[in-house]
């Protein structure tokens, strides 16, 4: 076992832990992790040398300063919100902690939970001890591990039983300082019968410096419960961006993962449903575009444990200049999973020769009476298509564009909230139009 | 300027692939007209209607083509629309995530130019318009472009996209094929509809069948890649009744098919040689 050496010490931790007030479990945690992650190895990512990218520029934690109105965030960010009324509902982290939180009076008199994970491991310590990094474990891999020692800021959702959420909610992740680190961590835990919708965004603005996020999501979907996911990543070309996010749904209830991996750097995510009840199910649609000389690693899974539990995964890439992009689609079926349906599609489409992308299938079935589907291509946009919309009077840049968001359009049109459509459909255009 | 569209061809020679299919065609086709090209497969009717509107596998080896004098074959296959002339094709291509209703308002676009696009609403009362004269189901307007259409639907839909553009030369390559004989009395209503002094039309097919429904004022028999036989549409009723071996007879060809010969016998590159012991 080699001895990493590690971005923070032991005493830098527990000061970090001790001047904010944390309960020792959480202080305990943070150290026990900090020692598995000089001890564990970098996950193993098909085709895709992590071990040469710039991860190991954590920064240093950055007491965050507050601002009290959100006309003080810079463009980038303030173009994101989603709200008809921006600010409702909203937590803005900004670098290492949350600068900027709001919570309709009407869901907090329901019981519902919003608020950064650094004020709820003080103020709801049990509820978060409960399920913090129970989903996504300290001792995976370094990655993991280094993420349970550093988090900061983040945020914590929850929502009690049988309460339904009409308007998402959302969260804005921004880094623009090079030297603060930036790993926060989102906890969402909604009780039976209950319905949330939760929109994140990560941007970036100035210098990057080369800095990695390492971000862990994790959601507890209790029986019955139906959460939506969204979360757009844009951060610039110095940015590393390393996500874990991973579901856990119990009987009948539902996740729907909706991700624009729109970053420019280079980026591994892997996004799991685990579905472990009987009857639970989930969906998940991922864009990526890739520009410049990014290398992506983007990984969609569903692991199946529970009787007749479903699972949909779409994924559409578009690699252009010397971008390389490997997507993977894993659906996995336990034994005893009986009834479970699995189907998954990854297409990559490449815009310059230079440009490379990997479509993985991957079926892993342990149990006879199920369903399983996959289907993957990867090519060019085609001469005859363009053809065609030529002979209409269409340009070839005009007709070029037409079939490429239309290549994404299964996965963008699906969109359920509309202002996320709108938006991700601008960075993409931002993106290819460059 | 008068507003009559004039086509000319002259002397079209063009190949595949190295392979010469057109051996020098010659037609000319002006507002009002419509000429149809009747003959066997593999004549290479299609092929001059793929070479007229540009498409990139073939190569013009001689001849020339014009459109009010302009030389079309200098232009871009979306410069050639623009100026008037347009492919009701036999495959017509699918394109998923676009719907009919973007990609045709952006082809209307195309030709009004920055700043003066057409309002939705103007443009939806006209495809719906449009849609309901071809009894296309006004779903398709958001159904993304020619996916999971049935053959007919295709070819229903490349008139609705005539009906819409106004093209000065029409050409229609194999529009009848694939269409039951409802469909095919409404394609040819939507195309008699659109007859007038402003347009002309060249229509490729090599069944009698069409002409029934949109009577000819030309009618020329394709064999060996080019022209070989013109008249009126007593010409198209002769081909129907007696088929093409009279004309084969008159003219002494054996072959009317235009470059298939057959392939030299290659080993596929997946199969290996027997092991001999």
């Amino acid at each position: 076992m080699t001895q990493t050496v590690l971005p923070i010490d032991r005493d830098t931790i527990a000061a970090l832990s001790d001047s904010r007030n944390e309960p020792s479990w959480m202080k305990e945690l943070r150290l026990a992790a900090l020692d598995l992650a000089g001890q564990l190895e970098l996950p193993k990512l098909e085709k895709t040398r992590i071990d040469r990218w710039n991860i190991d520029s954590y920064g240093t934690y950055k007491q965050a300063e507050p601002i009290h109105n959100i006309e003080e965030l810079p463009q980038t960010a303030k173009e994101l919100l989603q709200a008809d009324q921006p600010g409702n509902n909203l937590i803005v982290q900004r670098n290492s902690g949350v600068v900027y939180r709001n919570l309709s009076d009407e869901l907090a008199r329901q019981g519902v939970i919003f608020t950064d994970l650094e004020t709820a491991v003080r103020e709801h310590s049990d509820l978060v001890r409960k399920y913090f990094m129970t989903v996504v474990q300290k001792d995976e891999n370094r990655l993991t591990a280094l993420h349970a020692a550093l988090w900061n800021g983040g945020v914590f959702l929850y929502v009690p039983k049988n309460v339904r959420i009409p308007e998402p909610v959302q969260a804005l992740f921004l880094t623009d300082d090079a030297s603060a680190a930036f790993a926060p961590h989102v906890l969402i835990v909604a009780e039976a019968n209950s319905y949330v919708a939760y929109v994140d965004n990560y941007v970036s603005a100035g210098e990057g410096g080369g800095l990695a996020h390492s971000g862990v999501v994790e959601v507890i979907v209790q029986p019955g419960a139906h959460v939506q996911f969204a979360s757009i990543h844009s951060l610039d070309e110095t940015r590393t961006d390393l996500s874990y996010r991973r579901a856990v749904v119990e009987n009948d209830g539902k996740i729907d993962w909706i991700i624009g991996e729109m970053g420019s750097g280079n980026g591994m995510s892997d996004t799991v449903s685990i579905l472990k009840g009987n009857g639970s199910a989930s969906d998940a649609k991922v864009i990526c575009v890739g520009t410049g000389e990014q290398k992506l690693n983007i990984t969609t899974r569903a692991v199946h444990y529970g009787r007749n539990s479903e699972s949909d995964m779409i994924t559409r890439a578009v690699m252009r200049d010397e971008a390389t992009a490997i997507i993977n689609g894993i659906t996995k079926i336990e034994k005893n999973a009986v009834g479970a349906n699995g189907q998954q599609t990854e297409k990559v489409m490449m815009l310059s020769p230079k440009a490379r992308g990997d479509a993985n299938p991957i079926l892993l079935i342990d149990e006879d009476e199920v369903k399983a589907g996959h289907a993957a291509s990867v090519g060019q946009v085609s001469e005859e298509q363009v053809y065609y919309l030529m002979s209409r009077g269409i340009s070839r840049e005009q007709a070029t564009k037409l079939i490429i968001y239309g290549f994404l359009a299964p996965v963008v049109s699906q969109i359920p909230i509309a202002k996320l459509e709108e938006q991700l459909q601008l960075l993409v255009e931002r993106k290819l139009g460059q | 300027m008068s507003n009559i569209p004039k086509l000319t061809i002259d002397g079209l020679k063009a190949s595949v692939e190295g392979k010469e299919i057109l051996k020098g065609v010659t037609l000319e086709i002006k507002g009002g007209e419509v000429h149809a090209i009747m003959g066997p497969n593999g004549t290479g009717k299609s092929t001059l209607a793929s070479v007229l509107m540009g498409h990139p596998k073939y190569e013009v080896t001689d001849g020339s083509v014009t459109l009010d004098g302009q030389d079309v074959l200098e232009m871009a296959v979306d410069e050639r629309s623009r100026a008037g002339l347009f492919l009701a094709m036999q495959y017509p291509s699918e394109i998923t995530g676009v719907t009919n209703a973007d990609f045709l308002r952006s082809a209307i676009n195309s030709r009004r130019g920055e700043g003066n696009e057409i309002s939705l609403i103007k443009f939806i009362r006209q495809m719906e318009a449009k849609m309901k004269e071809l009894e296309i189901d006004p779903q398709f307007m958001h159904r993304y472009l020619n996916e999971g259409f049935s053959g007919g639907e295709k070819k229903r839909n490349e008139i609705l996209q005539m009906m819409m553009l106004e093209p000065r030369i029409a050409i229609l390559d194999e529009i009848d094929s694939g269409l039951d004989i409802d469909a095919l009395r409404i394609v040819a209503s939507g195309v008699n509809a659109m007859r007038s002094e402003e347009r002309g039309f060249l229509i490729i097919t090599h069944y009698q069948r069409l002409l029934n429904y949109i009577t000819p004022d030309f009618v020329h028999v394709f064999m060996q890649g080019r022209i070989v036989r013109s008249g009126g549409p007593e010409l198209a009723e002769r081909l129907e009744n007696e088929g093409y071996d009279w004309i084969k007879e008159e003219l002494g060809i054996v072959d009317e098919t235009v470059g298939q010969e057959p392939e030299p016998f290659k080993v596929p590159m997946n199969t290996t040689a027997p092991r001999l012991t």
